[in-house]
């Protein structure tokens, strides 16, 4: 195994770019794709970290700028809020 | 123009086990069409939860058979991944004395039918989830046997399984007409090709209506959006799902540590949005903290939506129709297509083929609705 691909990609969820690369060569070549079976995205940072770089590696499957390459839904929390905190209308 | 024997609409759930159960039995040529990407509809956006408590005798019996699948699928279907089932139960609280009367009847059902629950005094409930705030319920029904099971990784199970028997998925592809001419079914276009069929399965889940409407077979079902939302993993606290229909809500610790949780909405308009709203995320919060005031101390990090195929009984289509041969339908689950799937691919494969029925299916035909019999209505829907 080359030593470049146990580099981490998604830190929060621990995905390496070996187990993408993997993942992109069976054929799931965007990243929702890739998010429901690693869970890169899924994590506190919701693919603020891990999102580009996966975009490259794909830019880099597909032979396409990056440009071209569909970012992921970003979805709300913006940030992790306790859910007591909602409920009960206070700051943290 | 290229010809297939059969053309599934949908590569959710229903769609990949129908393929799968169909190609298992030697039919040749199946295409299955989706109009997003992998586990984009439906199946993808669920609450990963399986459970056999129901209140009508059909969908225990869909259940019970489907649990019986999901436990052996992963060597069943060979799958080299983990599907994350789990059976830690779910306990389902009573927090009216109708609710209370109501779900003995329903255990008294369930056991009939050999499924395992049974009543729980607030004791005993409290003894299987000790954190439940005991002053947010009476009583409590569990089954051990329910319990949990990965979404993603059971359709791609599914999936793999029927690739490699053959069938043949095309993803970002849109079904756009069907065309029939003097009562036969001809040809499937989507936006990139035509595809010449005499038979079409339609288990496109929230768009099952706007498909059959392409061959003028009115279903009589509509897409509901549904919230959820997850938290950030910690160390296992909760084995089963906890869930209440009259407080409106279910919530389960996933096998990876966070907890998934959600609940309808009574206004919720009947259309396509799957859109996230403060008013759930502000109701959510609300009602679990009351029940669980422990698991309200983490912190949400995404809410999502996704749509329910609601049926007039909520319990689901499986049929074909009289009107149109060759057209058959997977679809109305109601929010519970995900943990019917087995069952789904395995009767539709029956019908299609002309096989003798498992079970019998009268009560999942079309034909329900149009004579206006009386059927069951499923109240054990959250």
């Amino acid at each position: 195994m080359k030593k470049e691909n146990q580099v981490i990609i998604c830190r929060c969820e621990d995905v390496t770019l070996e187990q993408i690369r993997e993942k992109i060569n069976e054929g799931y070549t965007n990243f929702e794709d890739l998010k429901r079976l690693l869970r890169v995205g899924m994590g506190p940072c919701q693919g603020n970290t891990c999102g580009h770089l996966i975009q490259r590696e794909l830019a880099n499957f597909l032979k396409i700028p990056v440009e071209q390459v569909k970012t992921h839904k970003s979805r709300p929390l913006t940030m992790g809020v306790p859910l007591k905190a909602i409920a009960e209308e206070t700051n943290e | 123009m290229n010809k297939y024997d059969l053309v599934i609409i949908g590569a959710g759930i229903s769609g990949a086990s129908i393929a799968y159960n169909l190609a298992k039995k030697g039919m040749k040529n199946i295409l299955v069409l989706d109009k997003g990407y992998f586990a984009s509809g439906a199946t993808g956006r669920c609450g990963a939860g399986v459970r056999q408590q129901w209140a009508t005798e059909m969908n225990c019996i869909l259940a019970k058979q489907s649990m019986e699948f999901f436990a052996h699928a992963k060597e069943t279907l060979n799958y080299p991944d983990d599907i994350e089932f789990k059976q830690e139960g779910y306990l389902i609280l009573a927090t009216t004395q109708e609710e209370h009367e109501q779900f003995k009847k329903n255990v008294k059902l369930q056991n009939s039918l050999g499924i395992p629950s049974k009543t729980c005094s607030k004791e005993e409930a409290l003894k299987i989830v000790p954190h439940l705030n005991p002053d947010s319920f009476i009583s409590a029904t569990f089954c051990q046997t329910d319990g949990h099971l990965n979404p993603f990784k059971m359709t791609e199970a599914y999936y793999l399984a029927a690739k490699h028997l053959g069938v043949e998925f095309h993803f970002f592809e849109e079904v756009k007409s069907i065309k029939v001419v003097n009562q036969i079914i001809e040809s499937v276009t989507t936006n990139k090709d035509t595809y010449l069929t005499d038979k079409v399965v339609n288990a496109a889940g929230g768009y099952s209506k706007e498909i059959g409407d392409l061959v003028g077979i009115d279903i009589p079902v509509y897409a509901e959006n549904h919230e959820i939302l997850v938290t950030e993993p910690i160390e296992k606290m909760q084995g089963p799902m906890v869930m209440s229909f009259s407080k409106n809500i279910y919530c389960q610790q996933v096998p990876h540590g966070a907890f998934i949780m959600g609940r309808s909405n009574p206004f919720a308009e009947h259309n396509h949005d799957i859109g996230s709203t403060w008013q759930f995320l502000d109701e959510m919060s609300k009602t679990l903290v009351h029940i669980m005031p422990k698991v309200g101390e983490l912190r949400v990090i995404r809410q999502w939506g996704g749509s329910y195929n609601m049926s007039p009984d909520r319990q689901p289509i499986i049929s074909d129709t009289k009107d149109l041969k060759g057209f058959y339908m997977a679809c109305g689950f109601s929010g519970h297509g995900f943990m019917f799937a087995p069952m789904t691919g395995l009767l539709l494969s029956e019908l299609i083929l002309n096989e003798k029925p498992s079970i019998d299916m009268s009560s999942l035909h079309i034909n329900r609705f149009k004579e206006n019999k009386a059927t069951a209505y499923e109240k054990s829907v959250v």
